[in-house]
C-alpha cells in the first residue's frame, strides 16, 4: 500500500466530493429561475422542506415507517435464516421446498399488499406482514445455497472433532453461510423500503410514503420533491449501516478474498 | 476459480437436478397445491381470504379466456422488456465510458453510490405528475431500478480485468476501441450478464408495481381491479400468473446466461463435471 500523503487526500477528497457538489450545484442554478410547476427550484424545496418536515412530523411520519421497516425487516431475517438452515441442511427437504419457493419468491412482493391487506386489514400489522413476506425469500434462498456450499473437509471435520449441536451451528454453519446471508440481506434491504413506501401509498394515515402521495395529490409539489429527497436520504442512510455492518461482520470474508487475490 | 460476481448471491448456471430430486419437486408443488385446497375447506382459514386452489383455477380460466387478460399481460411485458432494454444498454454504455476515461471512476463512485440505494418507488409521485397513467410512468420506474443493477455489475467487471491482458493488447498496438471489444468486453460479459438477469427481475417488479400503484395499463392494475371489486380468486389467479411470469424470466434469463457464456470457465465446468 502507498502511504496516503495529504496530497493524495485531498485529490481523493476532491474526486469524491467534486462531481455531487457539481451537480447538485448545476440543479441550484438551473431551476434557479424555473416557474415551470412540476420543477421548482432548489432553494424553495429546500425551504419547504425545512418547514415541512418539522420535528412533529418527523415524529408522526418517519419514525412510524422506519419502526415498520425495522421490524419486518428483522423479521424476515430471523425467519429466512432459521428456514434456510433447516433447509439447506437436509437435500430431500430442499429438493421437495425448491419449486414452490423459487415460484414464490418470483412473485413481485407489492403484488402481495392486496393479499395481505384481506388478512390484516389496513394497519401496521399489514404493513409489517408486507414487509416480512417480501423481504424473506432473499435471505432464505441464499441462506439455503450458504449451508449447502459449506466446505466438505470443514464440516468432517468439525464432525470428527465431536462439534456438534449450538457449537457446529455458531462455529461452522452460520459463518460459512454469512457472506451469502449478507448477500440475502442486501437485497432484502432495498425491497423491504420498496414494500414500506408501497404499503403506505396504498392505504394508510401516516408515514413516509403516505405524505408524498398526499403532497403529490394536494398538488404541493414542492413539499413532494422534498419528500422525494428525504425517501432518497433514507435509502442512503439505510445502505450506508448496513455497509458498516457487514464490512464489521465479514472482515474476516474480505480480508481472506484479499489475500487470495494477491496471491 | 470461477469469476461470476460472488457479490450477488444467487448463483448463475442452473443446477440440473436428478430425477429423483425433479420428483420430490412435484411432490411438493403438489402439496403446497393440496394445502391452499385444504386450508379453506377445512375452516381454517375463511374462504373469504383464501380461496382453494379449485376456485382459483377456475377464476385463472376465466382469467384465461378474457381477450382483456392478454392486452393486460401485453402492457406488462411491453414496459417491461422496454425498460430492461433501455436500463441495460444505458448501464453498459454508462459502465464502459466510466472506465475507459481517466478519473472518471473514482469522480464518479460517490454519485453512483449516492444514487443508487434511493428506492426507485419515490419517484412515483414525480410519475404520476410527468406522465399520468401512461407508459412513460412504467419506464422511468424500471429503468430506474434496473439501470444500477446493470452498472454496478459493469463496473465489477471491468474491476476483474487481467492487467497481463490489457498490457499484451496495449504492446500489440490495440487502440482504444479494439481494447475495449477484445479484452474488456470478455472479461465483463460474465458480469454484465449477472447484471442484466438481476435487472430482468426488478424490472419486472418495478413494472407491475408502477400498475398497481399509478395505475398504468397491465397485471398490475388489473390485479388493483380485481382488489377494488372484492373479485378475490381472480386476484389470486392474477398474482399466480405474475409468479409465473417472474419464474419464467428468471429461468429465461439464466438460459441466455449460459448461452452467451457458453465459452466461459464457469459455464464449461458445469456441463462436463
Amino acid at each position: 500500500m502507498k502511504r496516503l500523503t495529504l496530497r493524495t487526500a485531498a485529490l481523493r477528497l476532491l474526486l469524491a466530493a467534486g462531481l455531487p457538489v457539481l451537480l447538485a450545484t448545476v440543479w441550484w442554478f438551473a431551476s434557479a429561475g424555473s416557474t415551470d410547476v412540476y420543477w421548482p427550484p432548489l432553494s424553495t424545496i429546500l425551504e419547504t422542506g425545512r418547514e415541512v418536515w418539522t420535528a412533529e412530523r418527523i415524529a408522526a411520519d418517519v419514525v412510524p415507517s422506519v419502526t415498520r421497516l425495522l421490524l419486518g425487516y428483522t423479521g424476515a431475517a430471523v425467519l429466512g435464516v432459521a428456514l434456510g438452515i433447516v433447509i439447506g441442511s437436509f437435500p430431500r427437504v430442499r429438493a421437495t421446498t425448491e419449486p414452490v419457493l423459487e415460484f414464490l419468491r418470483a412473485v413481485p412482493p407489492p403484488v402481495l399488499v392486496p393479499v395481505i391487506m384481506l388478512f390484516a386489514g389496513i394497519g401496521d400489522t399489514m404493513k409489517i406482514v408486507v414487509i416480512v413476506s417480501g423481504c424473506v425469500w432473499p435471505v432464505l434462498l441464499n441462506t439455503v445455497e450458504g449451508v449447502r456450499a459449506i466446505d466438505s473437509v470443514l464440516s468432517d471435520t468439525a464432525r470428527s472433532y465431536g462439534i456438534e449441536g449450538r457449537a457446529r451451528l455458531g462455529h461452522l454453519v452460520l459463518r460459512s453461510a454469512s457472506p451469502q446471508i449478507f448477500a440475502g440481506l442486501r437485497q432484502a434491504l432495498s425491497i423491504g423500503v420498496i414494500l414500506m413506501v408501497i404499503s403506505e401509498m396504498f392505504a394508510a394515515s401516516n408515514g413516509l410514503g403516505f405524505a408524498v402521495v398526499q403532497f403529490q395529490r394536494s398538488f404541493a409539489i414542492p413539499g413532494m420533491w422534498s419528500g422525494i429527497l428525504l425517501l432518497g436520504l433514507l435509502g442512503v442512510l439505510l445502505a450506508l449501516v448496513f455497509q458498516t455492518v457487514e464490512r464489521r461482520a465479514l472482515a474476516w470474508y474480505h480480508g481472506l478474498r484479499r489475500s487470495r487475490r494477491a496471491s | 476459480m470461477t469469476r461470476t460476481a460472488v457479490k450477488t448471491g444467487t448463483p448463475g448456471g442452473a443446477r440440473r437436478p436428478g430425477p429423483g430430486n425433479a420428483l420430490l419437486g412435484l411432490a411438493g408443488l403438489g402439496g403446497f397445491l393440496a394445502l391452499v385446497e385444504a386450508l379453506p375447506r377445512l375452516g381454517l382459514v375463511s374462504p373469504d381470504y383464501l380461496p382453494p386452489t379449485s376456485t382459483i383455477a377456475a377464476a385463472l380460466a376465466r382469467e384465461v379466456s378474457d381477450v382483456a387478460f392478454w392486452t393486460a399481460l401485453g402492457d406488462t411485458l411491453t414496459g417491461w422488456a422496454l425498460g430492461l432494454l433501455i436500463a441495460t444498454v444505458a448501464g453498459i454504455a454508462a459502465g464502459v465510458l466510466i472506465t475507459v476515461v481517466p478519473y472518471l471512476r473514482e469522480a464518479t463512485a460517490s454519485t453512483v453510490e449516492f444514487l443508487r440505494p434511493i428506492p426507485s418507488v419515490a419517484l412515483i409521485p414525480l410519475a404520476v405528475l410527468l406522465f399520468g397513467t401512461d407508459l412513460r410512468s412504467t419506464l422511468l420506474l424500471v429503468v430506474y431500478a434496473a439501470f444500477w443493477q446493470v452498472l454496478v455489475q459493469v463496473l465489477y467487471g471491468v474491476q476483474d480485468l487481467d492487467p497481463v491482458a490489457e498490457e499484451t493488447a496495449r504492446s500489440y498496438g490495440l487502440g482504444t476501441w479494439a481494447r475495449i471489444r477484445h479484452v474488456l468486453w470478455p472479461t465483463a460479459l460474465p458480469y454484465v450478464m449477472t447484471g442484466v438477469r438481476l435487472a430482468a427481475a426488478v424490472a419486472l417488479v418495478l413494472a407491475i408495481t408502477a400498475e398497481l400503484i399509478i395505475g398504468t395499463p397491465g397485471l398490475g392494475s388489473r390485479i388493483a381491479v380485481a382488489q377494488t371489486s372484492h373479485a378475490v380468486p381472480d386476484m389470486y389467479a392474477l398474482v399466480a400468473v405474475t409468479g409465473l411470469i417472474g419464474v419464467l424470466i428468471n429461468l429465461g434469463a439464466r438460459a441466455v446466461e449460459r448461452r452467451s457464456l457458453a465459452w466461459h470457465q464457469s459455464v464449461r465446468g458445469e456441463v462436463t463435471p
